[in-house]
């Protein structure tokens, strides 16, 4: 509880778990807030501007932006967050195993990663698509399947760096049981460092769906997705830049949100950056305080 | 109390598949008496550290037993709350995510024994190491490397273990500060009556704490020899390193 008041002092993470919080609400509830039906077609309202009816104006097939938008949460935002922490977690239980225990299993997961790791990531998925066939399902395992070793590298290297200090080996001197001393000593200096590379792979995470349901690969066509309505949007890009505003804005707003917030938790759970950042919003007022001086003066 | 029996352990040298083996330990047998302080003197690279990890049962060794009070020490409940460590590396040694207080707690926790007095044993256990109980909530990047050192010998002895490994304990530590920690020992063997086995490649400071040394080289047992008798030690090796200290 204590660990949450210190994210929230801090004013930009407490905006960013605002606005995430806010997307995911809606999006979970899509049919309560979206105030039309995002598939109905209504061909004399094409790239009709803003009005009281359609908040975010319509598009090409005169279906409302907004309407849209709100459905689009589903598969740009909930469905890459599943997978995200799907692949995350298989790939820090494999981190920590190879990390902690090192010796054999160390080699046999590593050699398994290098051979996932091996193949580029976008040709991995697309093979994957072609064996199961097109659909955003296939898309998230294909990118589960294709992220983990990544994280189960990176998440390694973190543990192992951790379980080599004289903690561990005072705690393990004392008879902690392995699982108890990965729990308590591990898991907490590892997180900072999965949060950051998880946050950093949801913005891509969420520019790939894009990408593949561009390319046909992913959502089929009447249903919505943030990326669609991009590629859709791009068709008149010269002539109605305006309506690349809406699904833009709504990726960029969501991608930074989450990584400021990951950011901000980085601070919060390391009492060595708590501190400084302490002292830095100290001088930061104390700064403001002098330039309101000056300008009184 | 501890009794090593010809201890052997070799590490892997090179990659995972390859054959060769390095032999850090051949042959080391010795035994520790409940009380006794007992240094380990050798050069870096000798297999200190190596002992000290089987003495903790944190490594198994290839050949040998080590037995604390007759059990082998790799069981969990032989050893749990017995047999304690100060390692050398202040920086590492305390969780940075902890404050000093759940530092030295995390013994006691695991040994069940936590009451409400436990508060004031924290501050018992805290002047006694020479720190006063505002450190309780200091976290690790906030102390001095004597401060730390200290906090972690208060972890090491709040159990009231019947035995104290200490690698290098004051190694990384200035001067004036090794004195003040090799004292401040001295005076919780008295309290607690604990044996030391006290790691280092500082014969002067062994001389100064211990009673009894054992100089090993190359993973091998040199001499034993009571710091009364220092001075006439018989091996070659041993003569060699007293008279760098000497001269
Ligand atoms: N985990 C390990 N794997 C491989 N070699 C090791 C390992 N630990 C120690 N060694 C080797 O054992 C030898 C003795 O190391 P150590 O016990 O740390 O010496 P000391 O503490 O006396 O300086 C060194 O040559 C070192 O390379
Ligand atoms: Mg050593």
């Amino acid at each position: 509880m204590k660990f949450f008041l210190n994210v929230l002092k801090d004013k930009l993470a407490a905006l960013s778990l605002c606005i995430i919080v806010v997307t995911v609400s809606v999006g979970i509830f899509a049919p309560l807030f979206a105030p039309h039906d995002p598939e109905e077609v209504h061909m004399e309202l094409r790239f009709a501007s803003l009005s009281w009816e359609y908040l975010l104006g319509n598009d090409h097939l005169g279906r409302c932006i907004l309407s849209r938008l709100i459905y689009g949460i589903r598969p740009s935002v909930l469905w890459v967050f599943v997978a995200l922490v799907l692949s995350v977690s298989f790939g820090a239980f494999l981190g920590f195993i190879a990390g902690y225990f090192r010796g054999k299993t160390d080699a046999f997961v590593m050699r398994v990663c290098d051979v996932m790791l091996s193949f580029p990531g976008y040709v991995m998925t697309l093979a994957l698509i072609g064996i199961l066939g097109v659909g955003l399902e296939n898309i998230l395992i294909a990118f589960v399947l294709s992220k983990w070793a990544w994280f189960a590298r990176i998440i390694r290297t973190s543990v192992m760096q951790v379980a080599e200090s004289d903690y561990i080996k005072f705690s393990k001197a004392l008879g902690v049981s392995d699982i108890k001393i990965m729990v308590k000593h591990i898991v907490p200096v590892a997180l900072p460092d999965i949060a950051v590379i998880s946050s950093s792979s949801f913005g891509s995470m969420m520019l790939q769906i894009s990408g593949f349901s561009f390319l046909g690969l992913g959502i089929q066509a009447p249903n919505a997705e943030w990326g669609m309505m991009l590629n859709e949007a791009r068709e008149v890009m010269f002539s109605r830049p305006e309506f690349m505003l809406a699904p833009g804005l709504a990726i960029i707003l969501v991608v930074s949100a989450v990584n400021f917030l990951s950011d901000a938790l980085q601070v919060a759970l390391d009492p060595k950056l708590m501190i400084s950042k302490h002292k830095l919003q100290g001088l930061a007022r104390a700064s403001a305080a002098n330039l309101q001086g000056k300008e009184v003066a | 109390m501890i009794r090593v029996d010809c201890v052997e352990k070799s590490y892997r040298k090179g990659g995972l598949f390859s054959k060769e083996r390095q032999k850090v330990l051949t042959n080391i047998s010795f035994e520790c008496k409940p009380g006794e302080c007992l240094g380990i003197i050798g050069e870096s690279g000798s297999g200190k550290s190596t002992l000290g990890r089987l003495i903790l049962g944190i490594e198994k060794p290839d050949r040998g037993t080590v037995l604390f009070e007759g059990k082998p020490v790799a069981v969990r409940k032989a050893r749990a709350g017995n047999i304690s460590a100060v390692f050398q590396d202040y920086t590492s040694s305390i969780n940075p995510f902890y404050t000093v207080e759940q530092a030295i707690m995390e013994p006691l926790k695991l040994q069940g024994k936590i009451r409400k007095d436990d508060q004031s044993k924290i501050d018992l256990l805290l002047h006694q190491v020479g720190l006063n109980p505002s450190y309780r909530k200091k976290y690790p990047h906030e102390l001095s490397g004597g401060e730390a050192q200290r906090v972690c010998i208060a972890r090491a002895v709040s159990t009231e273990p019947k035995c104290i490994l200490l690698d290098e304990a004051i190694s990384s530590l200035d001067g004036s500060v090794q004195i003040q920690v090799l004292e401040l020992l001295m005076s919780l063997r008295k309290i607690y009556n604990m044996a030391y086995l006290f790691i280092t490649h500082d014969i002067q400071a062994a001389a100064y704490i211990c009673d009894r040394v054992m100089i090993i080289r190359d993973g091998q047992i040199e001499e034993i020899a009571r710091v009364e008798h220092l001075k006439d030690v018989q091996s070659a090796y041993a003569r060699k390193l007293l008279q760098m200290i000497i001269t």
